[in-house]
């Protein structure tokens, strides 16, 4: 386990080097996706239309933050459960999502990609988030304002603390953590 | 009568919609502080002092302790002596609701068709409220943001007579198990015995309105309750999923009388952020 800081858009060589269990310090442009969101990405790439950002070497960080007030950059943004998009994550993945930032663990077919097409998952603390807003140096909606909350957010960061849960070698931090600490009763 | 004007309850949810979703309770912080000292893993201490970090910065900054300011939960106990003028109940508690979301920056995480259209409501209302009718001539407001992600690892089961406490205790720990590091743990776990299919659910969140540390009434449920959270604790699951002793920092049961055919039992999972406040008025 080693602590890295790293910086977006990431390539592969950066993206291979991480090993389940890293600390990263993660600093550059992000953007923000959640439930209803990756549905109408989904959709987008369905349709063979242009999404709202970039996807190649894109990190997207699952969170729907509380609302600015005013002069604030951005208000309490902890992350949401990754499980929600799992069935989406995958089509991403193979389209250059390089990470992903949320809470919870992801699903077989999600972790399998990862090894497939070369991406990460990194854990935030949940619950934490007001602290994880004073890492957020600016943000903007670039698409989805109906959606409130839920809309895609470009976000700067400067060194988000995060782990590595998933690596490009199927490692899960989750398991190896659980089975470290359990007591048979 | 003493007449009571629901303008009142307007200020009062405002008021615990914005105090709750930024002061976490002390027997919450309380109970996470006493885990950090407990706690063997090294990423579970770092990530236990992150959300003791977070509280502060909270405070400091008035913001609220998670994004997720949640489904404003409300039960209101209402004196049978009171008389309530100036409007409808349940219109002044989303008034508050409303004002206290708009006012603290609070998050909005409502969709008016739950399925279809999925539209946010903009305002976090309809909260959702429980009345009671009580003796006395004051009305109480408890109000529990609950945040979407431990709320979706709750569960109920319609269990038997014949599985017993035991098929009780599999079950709330299979649970727990199950949901790993999705709740946000470390949780606190409501766990709701008897009754009907809904009465049990809604047990099961009164449940976790109890003080962390306050034991269960009945001493053999509080000997239940320690050996669940033994037993919860020894899934190694620990702080956000990710290994450790400290999965959950309490077990909290209540129970009412059933059916001789039932035994409905629901599992209500909080996450370490359990936010609740009351007013008397």
């Amino acid at each position: 386990m080693k602590t890295v800081e790293l910086r977006t858009p990431l390539d592969e060589k950066q993206i291979s080097s991480l090993e389940s269990g890293d600390k990263v310090y993660l600093s550059g442009e992000i953007n923000t996706a959640r439930d209803a969101a990756h549905k109408r990405l989904v959709a987008l790439i369905e349709e063979g239309k242009e999404l709202p950002f970039d996807l190649q070497g894109a990190v997207i960080y699952y969170v729907g933050p509380a609302p600015s007030k005013p002069g604030q950059v951005i208000n309490s943004a902890g992350p949401t459960t990754s499980y929600r998009m799992d069935s989406f994550t995958p089509l991403l993945l193979e389209r250059g999502l390089k990470g992903t930032i949320g809470k919870g663990p992801r699903s077989m077919k999600v972790r399998d990609s990862m090894v497939k097409n070369g991406g990460v998952y990194f854990a935030a603390v949940g619950g934490a988030a007001a602290g994880i807003a004073s890492t957020v140096k600016a943000a903007e909606v670039i698409a989805y304002d109906d959606l409130g909350p839920e809309a895609i957010r470009r976000l700067v960061v400067e060194r988000m603390p995060l782990f590595v849960v998933n690596d490009t070698s199927g490692n899960d931090l989750f398991e190896a953590g659980v089975a470290e600490y359990r007591r048979e009763e | 009568m003493r007449e009571l004007d629901v303008a009142r309850i307007t200020e009062a949810v405002k008021d615990l919609s914005i105090r709750t979703n930024i002061y976490l309770p002390d027997d919450v912080k309380k109970a996470l502080r006493e885990s950090l000292e407990r706690e063997e893993s090294p990423l579970g201490r770092e990530i236990l002092q992150v959300i003791l970090d977070n509280h502060d910065i909270a405070e400091k900054e008035k913001m609220p302790i998670c994004q997720d300011t949640g489904a404003a939960i409300v039960f209101l106990e209402v004196g049978q002596e009171v008389h309530l003028i100036g409007g409808a109940p349940e219109d002044a508690v989303n008034e508050g609701v409303r004002q206290g979301y708009r006012e603290a920056h609070l998050r909005k995480s409502m969709v008016a068709d739950p399925v279809l259209k999925r539209k946010n409501t903009g305002d976090n209302t309809p909260a959702i409220i429980y009345t009671r009718i009580v003796p006395g001539d004051k009305v109480k407001i408890i109000f529990a943001p609950k945040g979407g992600g431990a709320e979706n690892m709750s569960e109920v089961r319609m269990m038997t007579a014949a599985d017993g406490i035991e098929g009780i205790k599999d079950f709330v720990v299979d649970r727990v198990s199950r949901s790993g590091g999705n709740p946000c743990p470390p949780i606190v776990v409501g766990v709701g015995i008897g009754g009907c299919f809904e009465r049990s659910a809604l047990l099961a969140k009164e449940a976790l309105m109890r003080t962390i540390g306050e034991p269960n009434p009945d001493p053999d449920f509080d000997e239940v309750e320690k050996e669940l959270l033994r037993r919860i604790n020894n899934l190694g699951i620990g702080p956000q999923g990710l290994g450790g002793r400290t999965t959950a920092l309490a077990v909290h049961i209540k129970t009412v009388p059933c059916h001789i055919a039932s035994m409905p039992v629901a599992v209500n999972i909080q996450c370490h952020v359990s936010r609740h406040g009351e007013t008397i008025l």
